[in-house]
């Protein structure tokens, strides 16, 4: 279902929806059922939004009709409603440019260079986009981008370097693997010997401590040392309280991810307390017409953070995207229990 | 109901009940005691409603789950007497318990 087409070539459609979340799920089912064809965008390498990073295991109670259910089966079984509506999801992608080219036609832009035209644009963004959580080192913000890195991009950047790794998941626990064989000398910094990584891992990372070719040091990273953003030794401080010094050209901090509302903030969208985008209660569009928000990312009196609000916000938006994508085109109200013709859409009849 | 006392990085002391059954977090939050964030809402997602248990309370209280040992991998400056207060429930036991907030949350 993962859309292949070539970085140049803008990709059309009906509804560009920003955010796979539950919102933006169930937004292709209403969108689906008043012929609208979706693609969606999340900067996420799996469908699902929070329900999937945040908690697939943990319990919701709060669904209309569904008296229990995980964030990972809520997910799951959005999945199989929206099917009959051949979704396209474009993952790993942080939607970055959105530009007016028409009334109302949209030229939006990924980071990876992908382009879609679309009448309609869906943010439902949530919290704003996943990425790397800084830790809480003091000052560390002025060596982010020249020796403390939250991702790797080129592992030749580290050969012959003294890196340093911290964190106890599988991000800290690969790149410890995948880095031992380039740097001049690598330690994993965790603060304790227990990991929330997979085993296998674990067991090759201790076999390489084993072996002396890495160190493995228990303890917290307090404060950087360096100049003009080069870090130079990082101060850890022991479970005990005592103070060591590692030495090191390069940080690799893993501490997961946090949400960030990123580049919304670019597009001329309205904005309350800079976290929100404000819509009106009738059809959730924004201040520009036709782009909407549901779900988390959207302001109103009266506002619950809900999913339940969020599909209830979604039903109402594909009303309103329809006469932009549909000027022509008369809507008549259908329920999917009588509607032979929603069935028919739903594969049902 | 049960008293919880949280102490501030700066000293500050805030006492306050805490409902039988709710959270220690929840009741930091109801009672507008700074410096608990709770981003996620108590799903022992984060690592934002951090506290440290007082020493003479740390074996009541007990330790963290494996899961919330796992979250407290993100929090700042985590001691082993490191809770989330999330995690926390408030019980009859627990009257008159004593917490520390850490200088930040993560």
């Amino acid at each position: 279902m993962l859309d292949r087409t070539p970085m140049t070539e803008a990709i059309k459609t009906d509804v560009l929806i920003i955010g796979a979340g539950p919102c933006g799920l169930f937004a292709v089912f209403e969108l689906g059922l008043l012929d609208m064809k979706t693609h969606l965008v999340d900067i996420l390498d799996k469908i699902g939004g929070q329900c999937a990073e945040l908690y697939p295991e943990k319990p919701i109670y709060d669904i209309p009709g569904i008296p229990y259910c995980t964030g990972q089966s809520l997910v799951a079984d959005l999945m199989k409603q929206i099917k009959p509506f051949g979704p396209q999801f474009h993952l790993q992608e942080m939607i970055e440019t959105i530009e007016k080219i028409g009334d109302p036609l949209f030229r939006v832009t990924t980071d990876q260079g992908k382009v879609f035209e679309a009448k309609v644009v869906v943010i439902a963004a949530g919290g704003g986009s996943f990425q790397p959580k800084r830790p809480p080192i003091k000052g560390i913000e002025a060596y982010e981008g020249t020796s403390v890195h939250y991702a790797v991009r080129k592992m030749e950047q580290f050969r012959d370097k003294r890196v340093l790794i911290v964190g106890g998941g599988d991000s800290a626990l690969d790149w410890t693997l995948n880095l031992a064989p380039i740097a001049s000398h690598l330690t994993l910094l965790h603060r304790r010997d227990q990991f929330r990584a997979a085993p296998d891992s674990v067991n090759k990372m201790m076999s390489l401590v084993g072996e002396g070719k890495i160190d493995f040091v228990l303890g917290q990273v307090t404060t950087l040392e360096g100049a003009n953003g080069q870090v130079s030794k990082a101060i850890v401080k022991r479970n005990d309280g005592s103070n060591f010094e590692i030495a090191c050209d390069a940080l690799l901090p893993f501490f997961g991810l946090t949400m960030k509302l990123g580049p919304v903030t670019n597009w001329g969208l309205e904005l309350k307390d800079d976290e929100y985008i404000p819509v009106n209660t009738a059809d959730f569009e924004t201040n520009i017409p036709g782009i909407f928000a549901i779900g988390d990312i959207n302001w109103y009196p009266g506002k619950l953070k809900l999913i339940l609000s969020g599909f209830h916000e979604g039903a109402l938006m594909a009303q309103k995207a329809h006469r932009y994508v549909y000027p022509d085109k008369k809507l008549t109200f259908q329920y999917t229990t009588s509607s032979t013709s929603l069935q028919k859409k739903l594969g049902v009849a | 109901m049960a008293n919880i006392t949280y102490i501030g990085p700066d000293g500050t002391v805030r006492t306050v009940d805490g409902e039988l059954g709710s959270t220690v977090m929840e009741t930091a939050i109801k009672n507008n005691v700074p410096g608990i964030e709770a981003e996620c809402g108590g799903a022992c997602a984060c690592a934002t409603c951090h506290v440290y248990v007082d020493e003479a309370w740390t074996e009541k209280v007990g330790g963290p789950s494996p899961m919330e040992e796992d979250m407290l991998d993100f929090g700042y400056d985590v001691k082993p007497n490191s809770r989330l207060s999330c995690q926390i429930k408030v019980t009859n036991e627990l009257e008159g318990l004593v917490l520390r907030i850490p200088e930040r949350q993560a």
